[in-house]
């Protein structure tokens, strides 16, 4: 642009001076009148506009260009997971899953997340999945959800497979406590009712109170219409995460999945929310993802995945018996609650 | 009916705060202060644009006369072929300097533009990094960041143009009004009647024009806002199959957008018909009158023709004059924030007489220390005690007791409101900030991990510390065999919410990060988030080499890590309810008792 407009300032001044040159040999030459030598000087700036214009032009189209091909490039995008014309679109899931054999490789350069991981789990059973970071837990959580499909194997939930259903339908049967609690700039009240925008305020409050979080709502200054986000105040961690397995609880989901969600409260509110939630679990099928044996020593079958692999499954006295990976977890973390086998806690 | 009440409930889905730039009225003392950031430049910049301004004005001035009254009247109606050579050799002579000058014009007022913004949210970054705890507290980091960036950013047009166009323009209209009053003092006076017109439009209708432009920027702002949440939440939207309502929402905005997008252009449609109507109002008076006044022949032809080149010119200078005054009236706005911050002070600074303490030993009393963030509700009562140098003490009690102030305290991050907290048995209001923070490591719960390479965020902790010693350090506390693992070793690039690392990795590189910072005493936020086994592991045998010989406040949350404190200290909403070691205080059967056993219980039974 620094160059742009002088140099066309400049253009139209040699017009000008070409003009004046030419006009005024013209005018003594006598085939030029005086008048239409004036008249020459306002013509000429009638045609410069135009002249300037179409360089300007010309430069915002080149820009229009380049991004109209970078939206291109992103409304090309396909979407890979899509319905089926007969999916079906209605209904309650019940919450039987069935994974059978199943693979998962994210792309082709990467190693396979999942390998030939096969449980079944029935309405009102817990599974839980324990193993550390990059061992396929939360792989097996989006294979559910289908936010991915699998390289091979099948997964069914109620001896239907995934795409049986709608998209919709499927994962508003699923209610998701992600690791990170990711809470919208809206109030409390609409963030737990954010899956579920019809649910009434006692539906509102009853899930509140399930999650541990209705007390702490009511001591805020608007309570139920306080302002979360840039604007709203700062939840701490916890709260946060109360809040968002109050949003799960909303849905009434068949299956609920908490992702290591009780990570950030402290131990006797995570104590809490567990009580609360064994109520909420029990006509659910509940998958618990933790590091903590304690969150998850209740499952019906506890999964102990490494590197993609089930390494070990079983109740926790099972997995206990068998000496094995879990053991080893467990000797690490109980380790430390061994302090208590003192005589004070006998009774 | 029904889809449109659901649109409305939608419509209500999210609140976003619009960063409003407002206007203000003009304000000399402020525009003073602006000002004073062209300071640094009155020696070559400043003057340099000044010069070239100059010179296009006084090109301007003097073409149309020498092309009317000389050219024309002169050399042309004298038939004097020498004359007219001469002439369209000095004006082409006079064009090239106006085409040199012009493009050093905007190449240095550019640059002036550019160095005056650099150099105020440079100011404005290292002022608002100094500000305590407190002014965080109270702001999202949100508004901080617009006020660094947009605020800044709207100030750079009235820099670059604004103040230099503001002289050029004001030189050409009286240079203009000079000129043609010499010409032709009738005619003159019959074109003006148009200027009262001119500038009704140009002040007037531009505010119009302005203020629809600026309800289209908090549009725009709201819509932003969203698309930059709903990116980030996407997962949660996905997975509670909210995509339609959401496009619902967005269409809502989009629309709202776009109506202020129509209003703004339907509005600005009219500025520039008007603009020629009044300029062909003044064409035709020209004409009319000046005809008549060469038949008279009170003017000549060429004067009749510089006239014409005026009037071209005069619009400009006038139109432009309108526009600066409205970047004058937003800069203002602008300024009025970014002075706002620019004034504020530290709550926590060093005294006067600070003592400077190069080595401390690290022995923390608290003396009956009260403290309030925000003047009204008490987060500490009257909390004593007193941890020996090179002891541990463990703080213990629910979310909300007080441990996270007495750490902030102890950091200074904020000043107790009342008692004295000591350091070495001075008071640390007296010691040094600078001096008690070097001596100060704070390892939080969630680790900060800045964009860079592992070894770059952990010799964050001592910036001049040689790479052997990173290593080193890294070694210490058992980070190394996962460092050296990652494909590019140290030279890995992480990032703030990156998933190079998991949880625990992030605590060893934190780890790491204060053993060599080497401080005295160690504030330790204990991580809650779960850790996986193996790594839990390793940060149980760091954290004894990072404990070693140093005063350490741990926020604890494990229970071996608390039993092996030297102290520990059971906090209830502010106040110390408990003080002891693990033995004494089970032994006693108090408050740490119950919290024990609740954990023990949540394990054992059920």
């Amino acid at each position: 642009m620094s160059k742009f407009f002088p140099l066309m300032e400049f253009i139209g001044n040699i017009c000008l001076v070409a003009l004046l040159s030419f006009g005024g040999w013209l005018v003594m030459q006598n085939s030029l009148k005086p008048g239409e030598l004036v008249a020459f000087f306002s013509l000429v700036n009638y045609l410069m506009w135009p002249i300037m214009n179409l360089g300007y032009v010309i430069n915002l189209f080149s820009q229009a260009k380049a991004s109209g091909e970078r939206l291109l490039e992103i409304l090309d995008a396909k979407e890979e997971i899509t319905d089926s014309g007969h999916a079906v679109k209605n209904g309650r899931l019940n919450g039987d899953v069935v994974f059978s054999d199943v693979s998962l490789q994210y792309t082709k350069e990467n190693a396979e997340a999942l390998h030939g991981v096969s449980f079944q789990a029935e309405r009102g059973k817990t599974i839980g999945l324990i193993g550390a970071t990059g061992s396929g837990k939360s792989s097996i959580i989006q294979l559910l959800s289908r936010f991915y499909e699998p390289t091979s194997g099948r997964i069914m939930i109620d001896g239907k497979p995934l795409e049986h259903y709608s998209l919709k339908m499927l994962r508003s049967n699923i209610g998701v406590v992600p690791q990170e609690s990711f809470l919208f700039s809206s109030t409390i009240r609409s963030n737990i009712s954010y899956g579920n925008p019809d649910a009434s305020m006692e539906e509102i409050i009853e899930s509140a109170k399930r999650a541990q979080a209705h007390d702490f709502i009511m001591e805020l200054p608007n309570q139920y219409d306080t302002m979360l986000g840039e604007r709203g105040l700062g939840l701490s961690g916890g709260q946060k995460q109360r809040i968002a397995i109050a949003r799960a609880i909303c849905l009434n989901p068949g299956i609920l999945i908490l992702d290591d969600s009780t990570s950030a409260v402290d131990m006797e509110t995570e104590h809490r929310i567990q009580l609360a939630l064994r109520e909420v679990m029990r006509d659910r099928t509940t998958f618990i993802i933790a590091h903590r044996i304690s969150s998850l020593k209740h499952a019906d079958e506890i999964l102990v995945l490494d590197k993609g692999v089930v390494k070990e499954r079983g109740t926790h006295e099972q997995l206990l018996e068998e000496n094995g990976l879990y053991k080893r977890i467990f000797d690490l973390q109980y380790k430390d609650q061994n302090v208590l086998n003192e005589p004070h806690f006998a009774g | 009916m029904e889809n449109q009440a659901k649109k409305q409930t939608l419509m209500n889905r999210f609140f976003y705060t619009s960063d409003q730039i407002i206007e203000k009225p003009f304000n000399w003392a402020q525009m003073w202060r602006l000002l004073k950031y062209l300071k640094p430049y009155r020696k070559n910049l400043l003057p340099l644009s000044f010069l070239t301004v100059m010179i296009s004005a006084a090109i301007r001035l003097t073409v149309p006369i020498l092309i009317g009254v000389y050219a024309l009247d002169k050399a042309i109606a004298g038939r004097d072929m020498n004359l007219l050579a001469i002439l369209i050799s000095v004006i082409s002579g006079l064009y090239l300097v106006n085409y040199v000058s012009n493009v050093l014009r905007i190449r240095w007022m550019n640059k002036l533009g550019q160095h005056v913004i650099y150099d105020l949210r440079q100011h404005l970054f290292t002022h608002v990094q100094r500000l305590s705890h407190r002014f965080f507290d109270e702001r999202s980091a949100g508004s901080i960041l617009v006020r660094i960036m947009n605020d800044i950013n709207s100030l750079q047009e009235l820099f670059t143009s604004g103040v230099i166009n503001l002289l050029m323009d004001i030189l050409l209209l009286f240079g203009i009004i000079v000129i043609l009053f010499s010409l032709s003092p009738e005619l003159t006076i019959a074109i003006m009647v148009t200027l009262p017109v001119m500038f009704f439009i140009s002040t007037n209708l531009r505010r119009k024009i302005r203020r629809s432009w600026q309800k289209v920027r908090l549009k725009q702002s709201k819509l932003n806002s969203h698309l930059n949440e709903s990116i980030q939440g996407i997962r949660v939207t996905q997975a509670f199959t909210q995509e339609k309502e959401n496009m619902m929402y967005f269409e809502g905005v989009n629309s709202e957008n776009f109506e202020a997008w129509r209003e703004a252009t339907k509005k600005n449609a009219t500025f520039r018909p008007l603009v020629e109507m009044t300029n062909a109002v003044g064409t035709a008076i020209l004409i009319w009158y000046g005809t008549s006044l060469i038949i008279n022949e009170t003017i000549t032809i060429g004067v009749f023709v510089s006239f014409a080149f005026y009037l071209g010119m005069f619009w400009e200078p006038i139109s432009r004059l309108g526009q600066v005054y409205n970047q004058l009236l937003m800069g203002m706005a602008s300024s009025e924030r970014i002075f706002e911050f620019l004034d504020e002070k530290p709550s926590v600074a060093d005294k006067e007489d600070a003592v400077k303490i190069k080595e401390l030993k690290g022995r923390i009393e608290f003396e009956q220390v009260e403290f309030s963030y925000d003047g009204n509700r008490k987060a500490l009562h009257s909390i004593s005690f007193e941890v020996p140098a090179g002891t541990s003490l463990a703080l213990v009690g629910h979310t909300g007791s007080g441990k996270t102030t007495i750490a902030n305290l102890i950091s200074r991050f904020y000043d107790a409101t009342g008692g004295t907290v000591k350091v070495d048995g001075i008071p640390i209001t007296d010691i040094s900030l600078s001096d008690l923070r070097s001596q100060i490591s704070i390892v939080l719960q969630d680790t900060f991990i800045f964009s860079g390479t592992i070894m770059e965020n952990i010799r964050f902790g001592r910036p001049n510390a040689a790479d052997e010693e990173v290593i080193e350090a890294a070694k210490a506390v058992g980070a190394d065999s996962f460092i050296s693992a990652l494909p590019n070793g140290y030279a890995t690039e992480v990032e703030e919410r990156g998933n190079v690392l998991s949880a625990g990795e992030r605590q060893l590189i934190s780890f790491a990060r204060a053993l060599l910072a080497d401080p005295r005493i160690l504030i330790l936020d204990e991580a809650t988030a779960s850790i996986d086994t193996e790594t839990e592991v390793k940060i149980q045998a760091a954290l004894k080499t990072l404990l070693h010989g140093r005063t350490a406040i741990m926020i604890a949350h494990r229970l071996s890590t608390i039993r092996d404190a030297d102290k520990i200290l059971v906090l209830d909403h502010g106040r110390k309810i408990e003080e002891g070691n693990h033995q004494e205080l089970i032994e006693k059967r108090g408050m740490y008792y119950e919290l024990v056993k609740a954990q023990y219980q949540m394990f054992q039974r059920n």
